[in-house]
């Protein structure tokens, strides 16, 4: 690629327990509350809030998935802020717990009492299912 | 005169104790630096929610939000956090008294009490106090999904008027030997302090300047409430350890004390015996 000055994006993902990416790259793909959007180097500055989904990153050839749950995205035109509630790599994600997770959420759900409990399997059960699919994507 | 075998076995009793003290220090120094990586760890997201929700505060109405306005005061609620093991000096009873100081500063405010830790738990019970919420095991290993319970419960009542502010009574970490009591408002939110220089960038908002907001400040709540947990757990391991290492000298210096009279009850007893056989053999002359 030929690539010239100031066309990377400084990438930082920050979580309340940690900071989990700080990175240069050539563009990221974030699940936006309005829609899934992508940032290229030269955006125009940007605040959004994060729903519970997969954002990837591409950094040269190599791309790299992680699965957030709710936060929000700062983006200037060579930064990219992401500071969500949890951020987990796909290579870090446990398949199998997430799969757990995904069946007693189902379990709950289809037991089916509208309460507070069934809200929470709700939003369990979205985000074990963004775990699973990108669980291994590489 | 005391008895040896007396002596004795209170030294041995006294070691052990220092022995236990010994290793609770160092379990502290150890719980207390991932306790301190904890919180490092932790701040930049704080700030950085800090900035946005300032920068949004210039863009948006305040009033807007029931989160940031201020009814007149009449019931209060007191998140108070302590620790669910002792061994750790004054670290609850402080936290305690300013509590039960807190509530006599304000004699016209209806309180209700959330607890955190068993030593809370523990002092309410005898008193006349309404408690609202306990939250017993979440000091052992702090994380956000406690520190967000303990939010939305809040906020949730707040919002239906259960209470017309929250007071966070807690221990704030200075440095291993340096804890203050600090008794701070989480509910209504103060309003920012705005400094211009940060916000040189014009942001787009998605969906809206509201909408962010209003999704933001129950986050923000949940934050500082971690923050709040995170300081306390810090203090705690601060103060066991100063607690401990006291402990420690003192059973070295009571050792000291107790090996010096057991050598001098030993003379003592060894010269009693040679007096009497010299003198037993002088009668016999």
């Amino acid at each position: 690629m030929a690539e010239t000055a100031g066309t990377k994006l400084t990438l930082e993902v920050v979580t309340p327990e940690k900071v989990v990416i700080s990175e240069e790259v050539d563009e990221v793909v974030l699940p936006g509350i309005e829609g899934e959007f992508g940032v290229l180097p030269g955006h125009i500055p940007f605040l959004t809030a994060l729903k519970v989904g997969a954002m990837y990153y591409k950094k040269g050839e190599e791309s790299e998935y992680l699965a957030l749950s709710w936060g929000y995205v700062e983006v200037a035109s060579d930064r990219v802020m992401v500071l969500a509630e949890t951020a987990e790599k796909a290579t870090e994600i446990d398949i199998k717990r997430a799969e757990d997770s995904r069946e007693a959420a189902e379990k709950i759900l289809t037991a089916g009492k509208e309460d507070t409990e069934y809200e929470k399997a709700q939003v369990r059960l979205e985000k074990s299912i963004i775990r699973v699919q990108i669980a291994g994507k590489k | 005169m005391s008895n040896l075998r007396d002596i004795r076995r209170r030294i041995q009793s006294v070691k052990n104790t220092e022995q236990i003290t010994k290793a609770m220090k160092m379990v502290a120094a150890s719980r207390l630096r991932r306790a301190q990586e904890a919180i490092l760890a932790s701040r930049p997201y704080a700030l950085k929610m800090l900035e946005v929700l300032s920068s949004l505060a210039l863009r948006t109405n305040p009033e807007a939000h029931p989160l940031l306005v201020t009814r007149e005061p009449k019931k209060a609620d007191m998140v108070v956090v302590t620790s669910d093991r002792g061994l750790c000096g004054a670290f609850n009873s402080n936290i305690l008294r300013k509590a039960e100081q807190f509530m006599a500063e304000h004699p016209d405010w209806e309180f209700s009490m959330h607890l955190v830790g068993r030593k809370a738990v523990e002092y309410f019970k005898r008193r006349e106090v309404n408690t609202r919420k306990i939250s017993l095991d979440i000091l052992a290993d702090v994380s956000l999904p406690h520190a967000m319970a303990i939010g939305n419960d809040v906020v949730e009542s707040y919002l239906e008027e259960e209470f017309d502010q929250v007071f966070m009574v807690y221990n704030e970490f200075k440095s291993a030997i340096q804890q203050n009591v600090i008794v701070e408002q989480l509910l209504p939110i103060k309003p920012m302090e705005v400094t211009e220089d940060h916000f040189a960038v014009e942001y787009l908002y998605e969906p809206s300047e509201d909408m962010v907001l209003e999704e933001l400040l129950p986050r923000h709540i949940n934050i500082q409430v971690f923050r709040v947990l995170l300081e306390s757990v810090a203090s705690e391991h601060g103060a066991r350890m100063t607690a401990m290492d006291a402990a420690s000298k003192n059973a070295g210096e009571m050792i000291d004390q107790l090996t010096l009279l057991y050598n001098r009850s030993r003379q003592a007893a060894i010269t009693k015996e040679l007096v009497e056989v010299v003198s037993g053999a002088e009668a016999i002359k």
